[in-house]
């Protein structure tokens, strides 16, 4: 139980997959524009996680790992994620409309997320066992949501402002506001070590 | 297009990272020093050629419907040839880029170029694209790299550079925060000396990515549900 806490911790804010790891960094910067758009991003982006782990962590263990061809994992856990979102976005389209009108077009955008993949890959490399790494894929997930949500929030204060240098106006203004958002995540380095020793 | 303008927009014009946008996580990520960016330029920049020649080859084998899928695994498959001569070669630099190789995969250049330009040109164009886009990209990973690490870790190329003077690196620019910052200056650089060309240029920069479709039906559906309430 401590052990699904801390990693839970960990990814959520300490080794946050945005702003610490750098993964999902494209739609991080592209859908980040409203708050409302980030949430339903950032709601896709769990779900999305969710599943793949759970799809991929017992086909490395179960089928890539005995048959010892490992080196295969790049191309298997891409494809699969890819049909996985297809498919994912076909059954919310056909069962259930409600939830495929809030999240369905954030599905694709998905698809070649480098955080989805960096998380199905990193779960293998750090030897958790599969109900770790459904939780930290769930951790991961409401990280990302966090940041999104936070950084929305600054985006839409700064949007409007003026007297920013012409050079500096949208991307490398939003940039360095990312980095700032960064800076203050740094804030939370140690609080997981501290409260599970 | 002549030859050498289809090998030379990648490196300066049309560069993927500084101007185009395109592959932010691995330049954010490996810059933090010039021989990991650079190691990362070049492994990228392998891929992406073979990928080009590869999927030129066979640009009217692959069935439209299915082009993307097939992208994929071609890609992944010489990334994975990447990895495993990295992991035998250079044991160090595949350490320091961990899970940033398989990555490559996902690195929205390479399919971008898959794409816009290897899909519809014949073998000896792709090749040159893939040749220009990949030397831009190591350059820019390059030149990143060098900035963070001077300023970070007061070397360049691991040689000290003002260690005696007494001057303390900021640590903070080899973190998160400083790729952040670092990132955002140059392309704020690159804006001012190409007098706001490269800004009008990103506007349909978009059109290189993949996902631009997606990204602006998203756009526009959450406009659609703000008008409906």
């Amino acid at each position: 139980m401590t052990a699904i806490l801390s990693i839970m911790l960990a990814v959520i804010l300490t080794n946050n997959y945005v702003l610490n790891q750098f993964l999902g960094i494209c739609p991080f910067l592209g859908v980040s524009k409203k708050i409302d758009q980030s949430v339903g991003m950032g709601g896709a982006v769990i779900f999305v996680m969710l599943l793949a782990t759970a799809v991929t962590w017992p086909i490395q263990k179960l089928i890539l790992d005995p048959l010892n061809i490992g080196y295969l994992q790049t191309i298997v856990f891409i494809l699969i994620i890819a049909s996985l979102v297809q498919l994912v976005e076909m059954t919310l389209k056909k069962y259930m409309p409600p939830l495929y009108k809030s999240l369905g077009v954030f599905l694709p955008l998905i698809t070649t997320n480098c955080a989805v993949l960096g998380l199905t890959i990193n779960c293998i490399n750090d030897g958790y066992t599969y109900i770790q790494s459904l939780f930290c894929a769930i951790g991961a997930g409401i990280g990302f949501l966090l940041a999104m949500v936070l950084f929305a929030g600054l985006r839409e204060k700064i949007e409007n402002n003026t007297g920013i240098p012409q050079c500096f106006q949208g991307i490398p203004l939003v940039l360095i506001t990312a980095s700032i958002l960064a800076m203050s995540f740094m804030a939370f380095s140690g609080v997981v070590d501290g409260i599970f020793g | 297009m002549s030859k050498w303008q289809t090998f030379s927009k990648g490196i300066i014009k049309e560069n993927p990272v500084l101007v185009l946008l395109l592959g932010c996580c691995p330049t954010l990520a490996v810059t933090t020093s010039a021989v990991n960016g650079l190691g990362m330029g070049v492994s990228t920049l392998a891929v992406l050629l073979c990928a080009n020649i590869v999927i030129s080859l066979l640009r009217n084998i692959i069935p439209s419907k299915v082009r993307i899928p097939c992208f994929i695994v071609v890609i992944a498959a010489f990334v994975t040839i990447v990895q495993f001569a990295l992991k035998a070669f250079m044991p160090a630099l595949d350490a320091a880029l961990g899970l940033f190789i398989p990555l490559i995969v996902v690195n929205c250049i390479i399919l971008g170029r898959a794409e816009m330009f290897a899909s519809k040109n014949g073998v000896i164009d792709s090749a040159l694209d893939g040749l220009g886009m990949g030397l831009g990209f190591t350059l820019a990973l390059g030149l990143m790299g060098l900035i963070r690490e001077f300023l970070g870790s007061g070397t360049a190329f691991g040689i000290e550079i003002y260690a005696q003077t007494g001057i303390t690196p900021a640590g903070i620019f080899m973190l998160a925060p400083g790729g952040f910052f670092v990132f955002g200056c140059m392309i704020a650089a690159v804006n001012y000396f190409s007098k706001g060309k490269a800004i009008k240029k990103r506007e349909f920069a978009c059109e290189a990515c993949l996902l631009a479709d997606s990204c602006q039906a998203a756009a526009t559906g959450c406009e659609g549900k703000e008008a409906d309430a």
